[in-house]
């Protein structure tokens, strides 16, 4: 394999060396050798690119045509229309400007292809032209900005209060997302000091609020209720991207980062208008974070109100799942622990023993 | 006034230090290897990047190979790549990162800033300036060595068995800085650091020289508003670089720390390997907009000299005037000072606060300005010009339509709110390898014809010239422009594959379509390389002037020895884009003409400035 690729090479090597040889052993014989340049290949060059100007525009537009409505994913989330429509209106100005500047570069390149019978026209300035320019694509670009600040502050902005908070923790190379549970409906504190194989989140057990925080190995979030991301990282840079809503956000570690949306479409209703029964919403990594960068897929699933309801009371809290942990909760607080964590009272006294 | 006087004076006993250096005659080693002469300098740095734009040409068709073919069995590189294969024959991920990681730091800094800046900077500045040599020949020879000593480093970085540098070209920590996350964050990451380290150290160096050949040396005659395009774009390069590779030194500097000596400068609540770091207080986020202060600045770095060369070629070969001469070099000033506002539009969804990242697309979109104003200007410099197409011209032209198809999408990704699905996209690899990467790329290709006849004495043969440009350009378009449609799917960068998910399932084809551009545009190379070292040796001795050129470097013989002018060096009457003027006898009128040998083409107001050129030089 190795010799037939290598003499590939030197076969066209030689070739190449051949035709080159030819073409100036001709050039000699007709004389041409000293002709500062040659007409035809001028004129061959000139032709060369107004053939590349039509066929690369007609390329263009047919493949952009061909597969118009395909390119991004289905959009699911009422920020994610917004940026879409600034990116299509972003595309038709700028498709617009594109196509008319490609179009009149390579007729002047074609049209003023060197004539040995004219003289180029000495045309050193003009202001007002070079006004015309400088303010024109001021102006729609100042248009640009407003539209998209606009868009970007709302997208930014704080979140509103009754917002369903979920916590996204990246590392290598998975993501794992805590809720803050269904009793108290706040997370609860994390060090990334407690971090072992077992507390994952670090969660800090002196902290009320994380009695009933439950871990999920797949995002579940309501349809039209605003969803608040809480981001960080436990080990490299991550970043959250869910490519159908329409967000992206680094995962820090020492920060935390946030990003705000609202879903528009469940699950099954984009499996409907897909018409994919199999479709999924997927997370994926974004900030290049090591061997397998490419492999942190997380599942999402958006579920109607009332079934997202019942999933999140259908969630055993993490506390539950390592009862061993209680032993971290503080004596007073041991009874309330083990009600929010939904653990039967009657554990109460063993775990007692067990721990003193 | 003044000055005036004190740039003639300083000529003058460069003048002298020329003539001393003619006498004595160096060895080899002298003359060829540890040279002080600008121009040995710019080949020295003009065939290290070629060596370097080759292995980053090859590095990016070994992972265009596993995109485009992921099923490919590559056991037949086994001789080549050994350990870094897998038993099944697929390149190994890390390494893959590696790949990705070192083809970008290689093209950016090895090629398109060192390649770039370094041969043309040192070739042209004195040549077109009107001056013997470089302001110091000693410092200009130590910037190529200390090159030289960088690139031995990163090469060396390829071969060491935990792998070079593969936290991608921007090295963010913690990736970066932590070997436990990644093998090439070890030994591969500190020669990556040293190696930087040096470059920087050679950048500066040549820097220095640059701006102060550009200040002191100009000949009589040659103020700024004289200077070639060139100058202008070499000597504002200079500058940014000056002011923001020092940057860059310290992200790395502080990184070194971080990495060697136990501090935390970046890093804060690490838990990695099943232990918690004691680091806290750091800020993985403060490496971002040290790095990006220099990242940013850097696309201009590479930027601005291949627009220069182009402004020189498009104009040289349209035999017009570049059309709005204050214009360009205005944008480019406008250009060089926005770059340093502009570096958090890399960072939009870092978690930064919102509110800066409104600031940076407010000033991101308004270089665009600037950008688009060059554009039209090379556009209306073709109109009714008189276009010879050589290669040169043709890389040029190239290099404009680069500019505008990747300049064009970069008014989406400046604009925050659109950035946030675009980022780190493929949308994002196509726009910067059209507009910075391939642009800059043509910018030296077009560079190297048109000024080869000055350097080598001789001429490149013009058809495989063109043979090479129509296989590159068609080349190029077909690699990075499918990438929009990719990235507008979606497709995140620096992915090994994208088979584990659903939402990336498609465009196998386009991907193979971009894989095998790649294999062609890479393989159309090497006709320019035969090209270009066949010509060195037997090529058709070039005349003077073969491209009846204004600018002053087309006034010293075939092969310019040292000290560029065998007499005494040209005086400069006017400006360098006298092409075509109504009335004269040859569609051009080069720079060291004075006006009163040209009654039959001069303007009203040129007539008046003979009067001048007589009251300063005696007759």
């Amino acid at each position: 394999m190795n010799w037939i690729i290598g003499l590939g090479v030197v076969l066209v090597l030689a070739i190449l060396y051949m035709i080159f040889r030819i073409g100036s052993l001709v050039e000699v014989v007709r004389g041409k050798k000293d002709e500062p340049f040659s007409m035809s290949w001028n004129n061959i060059n000139a032709y060369l690119f107004m053939a590349f100007m039509i066929f690369g525009l007609v390329g263009f537009f047919w493949y952009s045509w061909e597969h118009y409505g395909t390119y991004e994913p289905a959009v699911a989330s009422v920020h994610g229309a917004v940026t879409d429509n600034l990116f299509w209106v972003t595309m038709w100005i700028t498709v617009a400007a594109f196509s008319v500047i490609f179009v009149v570069m390579f007729w002047f390149t074609f049209t003023y292809r060197y004539d040995k019978n004219r003289k180029a026209e000495f045309f050193a300035d003009n202001h007002k032209l070079e006004i015309t320019w400088t303010v024109i694509p001021a102006i729609v670009l100042a248009l640009l900005i407003f539209k998209g600040l606009r868009a970007w502050n709302d997208i930014t902005g704080p979140a509103s209060k009754d917002a369903e908070v979920i916590e996204v923790v990246g590392q290598q190379w998975l993501w794992m997302t805590r809720y803050p549970g269904v009793k108290d409906k706040e997370l609860g504190k994390h060090n990334y000091k407690l971090i072992d194989a077992a507390n994952e989140f670090g969660l800090d057990l002196t902290d009320k609020n994380s009695f009933d925080d439950f871990k999920s190995l797949e995002m579940h979030i309501p349809v039209g209720r605003e969803v608040l991301l809480k981001i960080r990282a436990k080990d490299v840079l991550h970043s959250v991207f869910l490519p159908h809503f329409r967000v992206k956000m680094d995962a820090v570690p020492g920060m935390q980062t946030q990003f705000k949306f609202t879903a528009t479409m469940t699950t099954a209703q984009m499996r409907e208008k897909l018409n994919n029964p199999n479709f999924n919403y997927e997370m994926a990594c974004t900030e290049i974070c090591g061997r397998g960068h490419f492999s942190m897929k997380f599942p999402v699933v958006v579920d109607t109100e009332e079934d997202y309801q019942k999933w999140l009371s259908s969630q055993e809290a993490w506390l539950k799942q390592n009862p061993d942990y209680l032993k971290y909760v503080p004596a007073e607080l041991k009874e309330a622990a083990m009600i929010k964590a939904g653990i039967p009272l009657d554990n109460l006294t063993t775990v007692q023993t067990a721990s003193n | 006034m003044a000055i005036h006087v004190e740039s003639h004076s300083a000529v003058h006993a460069h003048d002298d230090h020329g003539h001393e250096h003619e006498h004595h005659h160096g060895n080899f080693w002298t003359t060829y290897i540890f040279s002080e002469d600008h121009k040995v300098i710019a080949k020295q740095f003009l065939i290290t990047g070629m060596i370097w734009a080759l292995i980053g040409g090859v590095l990016s068709v070994l992972f265009r190979l596993q995109l485009g073919f992921p099923e490919a069995n590559l056991s037949w590189l086994k001789p080549v790549l050994g350990g870094w294969l897998t038993p099944e024959g697929k390149i190994d991920p890390e390494f893959y990162l590696a790949l990705v990681t070192m083809h970008g730091t290689i093209m950016v800094f090895f090629v398109l800033t060192a390649g770039l800046s370094g041969t043309f900077s040192n070739f042209l500045i004195p040549l077109q300036v009107g001056a013997r040599d470089m302001a110091s020949g000693f410092m200009n020879m130590l910037s190529y060595w200390f090159f030289f000593l960088s690139s031995c480093v990163m090469f060396v970085s390829l071969f060491i068995s935990t792998g070079p540098a593969a936290g991608g070209w921007v090295i963010y920590p913690p990736l970066s800085a932590l070997p436990q996350a990644i093998p090439g964050s070890g030994l591969g990451m500190t020669l990556w650091l040293v190696s930087m380290a040096l470059f920087i150290v050679s950048s500066l160096l040549g820097s220095i020289n640059y701006i102060t050949t550009v200040i002191n040396l100009r000949t009589v005659g040659m103020s700024f508003t004289k200077l070639p395009l060139t100058i202008w774009a070499f000597f504002l390069t200079a500058i940014i670089g000056i002011l923001s590779f020092p940057v860059l030194f310290a992200a790395a500097l502080l990184l070194i720390f971080d990495r060697s000596f136990g501090t935390s400068f970046y890093l804060s609540d690490i838990y990695i390997g099943g232990e918690a770091l004691p680091n806290q207080g750091g800020s993985p986020i403060l490496f971002q907009h040290l790095f990006w202060f220099l990242g940013h600045p850097e696309v201009y770095i590479v930027l601005l000299p291949a627009l220069g060369i182009t402004s020189e070629i498009i104009a040289t070969n349209s035999r017009k005037p570049i059309f709005g001469y204050k214009a360009m070099v205005g944008s480019m000033l406008f250009i060089a000072i926005l770059s340093f506002v502009v570096w958090a539009h890399h960072m939009f969804v870092t978690g930064m606060n919102p509110f800066l990242g409104s600031i940076f697309t407010l000033l991101t979109l308004i270089i665009a300005v600037p950008s688009a104003v060059k554009i039209f200007n090379y556009v209306t410099t073709l109109w009714k010009g008189n276009i010879r197409f050589t290669p040169a011209m043709l890389f040029s032209i190239g290099l404009v339509s680069f500019f505008l198809t990747g300049g064009i999408t970069g008014i989406f990704l400046g604009n925050s709110a659109v950035d946030i699905q675009l980022h780190d996209t493929y949308f994002v690899v196509a726009h910067f390898h059209l507009v910075m990467g391939s642009a800059s790329f043509f910018g030296m290709m077009a560079g190297v014809y048109h000024w080869f006849p000055k350097m080598f004495g001789r001429m490149m043969d013009e058809k495989l010239g063109y043979l090479h440009f129509w296989l590159t350009f068609v080349g190029v378009y077909l690699v990075f422009f499918p990438m929009h449609y990719i990235g507008i799917a979606g497709f995140p960068r620096r992915y090994y594959t994208w088979t584990a998910f659903e939402t990336f399932s498609g465009f196998a084809d386009l991907n193979m379509l971009v894989s095998i551009a790649a294999i062609v545009t890479l393989s159309a190379q090497f006709i320019f390389l035969f090209n270009f070292i066949y010509n060195i040796f037997r090529g058709k001795l070039a005349p003077t002037n073969p491209w009846n050129s204004t600018t002053l470097e087309w006034t010293t013989p075939r092969l310019p020895g040292h000290g560029n002018w065998p007499g005494e060096i040209p005086t400069v009457y006017r400006w360098p884009y006298d092409y075509s003027k109504p009335g004269a006898k040859e569609d051009f009128i080069p720079q060291h003409i004075p006006y009163s040998e040209t009654p039959e083409s001069n303007l009203p107001h040129e007539n008046d400035q003979i009067k001048l050129q007589f009251g300063d030089k005696p007759l």
